[in-house]
């Protein structure tokens, strides 16, 4: 960081210095900190991906782009289309049922209602993430309670396989991001003026119309938002896949923490990184272009 | 829950087919009110079977067998759990020290000062909260190693530990304080400063009686969420510890991986309560 300050106005020489070191001062151990711990990493992280691996699984200084061609192989490229399908999926279940709800508290009258559901929405998401995640592998076990509920009413005669299967990791997921969707959404609704709803309705609009002309056009800044926030996090999700899923769950997440520590290929493994983050910061990019810098 | 996932379009339908608007928009609203239900039996359902299972006398989980503080009493004889909270508590107890002192000067410097290069720093600041938990746990452990090789030539080695979490949890802590202070100072009433310098208050003392107090709930309100970052982070952790660096979140992880046990139940009961208290007492605390 060269911090030389931009003056508006012309500063004694002595009153710049001064305003110099106190910028060094403030900026400068973060800058540093940064630079060592997250930037450097970043850095060795992306020439990793162009190294190979050696037999024994050391590393071979010999530049290549082996990696990234080897992720079009059909074995990852379908771990790549899974975790994106997976990720979109949790973000569509999460916005249908976080916009009912969103707009439910929205329309709430009292304050101090309103005010207590939203936080009502957020307690659960206080705990430790794992423990969540737990919960749900209990939950969704053969002998959990729902297969119990299940076999006890007759519905089924043998318990159903829930954990371990693709609708988990989605349980898991909308369990996990539901809370980012609920509040951009909130946010949004909440600054609509409702009596465009009325007009729309004096026109001869039907509820359905209302919505999808007026309401959902004018919520579009909260739909986006929530839905990047969900889906980020999501695509690169690890312990969520790793505690509900089983083989045939595999996310990106849990294929870079099989290269690093159990095939220990981490020049693969850093090749995949540096995709999962390219496609993060891509996703993220949208957000800003779309205005969710207001958010 | 796909009763809910139709809820909007069945609503709208009933509604554009009746003749009684009235009666029809009663029931979208009913349809509502389902759908906020459902949401919040969804979200407390799996909390309420981990309390309520935590007090079972029996090793099943689904079988209610009567009520004991059995799981609890071994909970508390378990040295491993007691170590890993140790553990926990010095990795979050000193990142968030760091990272507050880190994260409040930079806010301060970014809010208050133009310089060149400001773009960058301001990017260097948030992609750490942006970047996927897996990514930056790669990078670092890639980082770990390769510094530890570097440096044990020149007899200066180390190995993954306790030391090499805390420089991690920092890396990430920093932008979350910085955020949160410089919202802080976002809204803050610049006349206040001004008002005391024309009460000739040095730099210093303007800092010290004005300017702190004043971001006070802000650096406190940023404290408690690195903390509670920390203390909750796994993957980053997974990657960066060594043997005898065990968290508790490292614990829990290979409790459950190694199978089901209503231990688990008993330590998500208090680690549920103790982290109510801390959010609770950071919400109190920015309402100031």
């Amino acid at each position: 960081m060269t911090a030389v300050p931009v003056s508006k106005i012309e500063l004694k020489p002595t009153r710049r210095r001064v305003e110099t070191l106190q910028i060094l001062g403030l900026i400068g151990p973060t800058a540093l900190y940064l630079l060592l711990f997250f930037v450097f990493p970043l850095l060795i992280v992306f020439v990793y991906s162009f190294l190979k691996r050696g037999v024994y699984g050391q590393l071979v200084w010999e530049f290549n782009v082996l990696n990234y061609v080897r992720v079009f192989d059909t074995l990852y490229l379908s771990i790549l289309w899974r975790s994106f399908v997976l990720a979109l999926l949790n973000t569509l279940v999460c916005l249908v049922l976080a916009y009912p709800f969103a707009y439910y508290i929205a329309r709430v009258e009292n304050a101090r209602t309103r005010n207590l559901l939203l936080v009502l929405i957020m307690v659960p998401f206080w705990t430790n993430f794992l423990i969540r995640t737990y919960a749900w592998r209990v939950i969704l076990a053969n002998d959990g309670p729902i297969n119990l509920i299940l076999l006890n009413t007759g519905l089924i005669s043998q318990p159903l396989q829930l954990i371990f299967t693709n609708f988990a990791v989605v349980v898991g997921l909308v369990y996990g991001y539901l809370p980012f969707m609920v509040l951009p959404l909130y946010a949004a609704i909440e600054r609509i003026d409702f009596s465009l709803m009325e007009a729309a309705s004096d026109l001869y609009a039907n509820g359905w119309q209302a919505f999808r002309k007026v309401l959902f056009p004018l919520s579009m800044p909260g739909v986006i938002a929530g839905s990047i926030l969900v889906f980020i996090p999501s695509l690169g999700a690890f312990v969520t896949p790793d505690l509900l899923g089983g083989a045939k769950t595999v996310m990106i997440g849990n294929l870079i923490q099989g290269q690093f520590l159990t095939s220990r290929d981490w020049p693969f493994g850093s090749a995949f990184s540096v995709l999962l983050m390219l496609m993060v910061l891509g996703a993220t990019l949208i957000y800003f272009r779309k205005g969710g810098r207001t958010l | 829950m796909s009763s809910v996932t139709t809820s909007l379009a069945p609503a709208a339908k009933v509604e554009s087919a009746t003749a009684l608007p009235r009666r029809a928009i009663s029931l979208t609203e009913r349809l509502l009110q389902v759908n906020l239900w459902l949401v919040f039996i969804f979200f407390y359902a799996p909390i309420a079977v981990l309390i309520i299972f935590s007090f079972n006398s029996g090793r099943v989980v689904s079988q209610w067998e009567g009520f004991s503080l059995a799981w609890y009493a071994k909970l508390f004889s378990n040295r491993d759990i007691g170590l890993a909270l140790y553990n926990s508590m010095v990795v979050a107890g000193v990142s968030t020290v760091i990272s507050t002192i880190m994260g409040t000067l930079v806010a301060l410097g970014m809010e208050r000062f133009d310089f060149r290069g400001k773009l960058s720093m301001d990017s260097m600041l948030y992609l750490p909260i942006i970047i996927p938990d897996i990514a930056m746990a790669v990078m670092l452990l890639l980082f770990f190693v390769q510094a530890g090789q570097l440096l044990a030539r020149i007899g200066f080695g180390f190995s993954l530990g306790l030391g090499t979490i805390i420089l991690a949890h920092v890396a990430f802590n920093i932008s979350y304080v910085a955020v949160v202070v410089r919202a802080r100072l976002a809204d803050f009433d610049k006349s206040l400063e001004e008002a005391a310098r024309d009460l000739y208050a040095n730099e210093w003392n303007t800092f010290r009686y004005v300017t702190l107090p004043l971001i006070m709930p802000g650096i406190l309100g940023g404290a408690l969420l690195a903390f509670t970052i920390s203390l909750d982070d796994f993957v980053v952790t997974f990657f960066t510890s060594g043997p005898g660096s065990t968290t508790l979140p490292l614990r829990i992880y290979s409790m459950v991986k190694t199978g089901i046990t209503p231990e688990i139940n008993a330590l998500s009961t208090l680690m549920l309560l103790a982290s109510m208290v801390l959010v609770l007492g950071s919400l109190a605390l920015q309402r100031k």
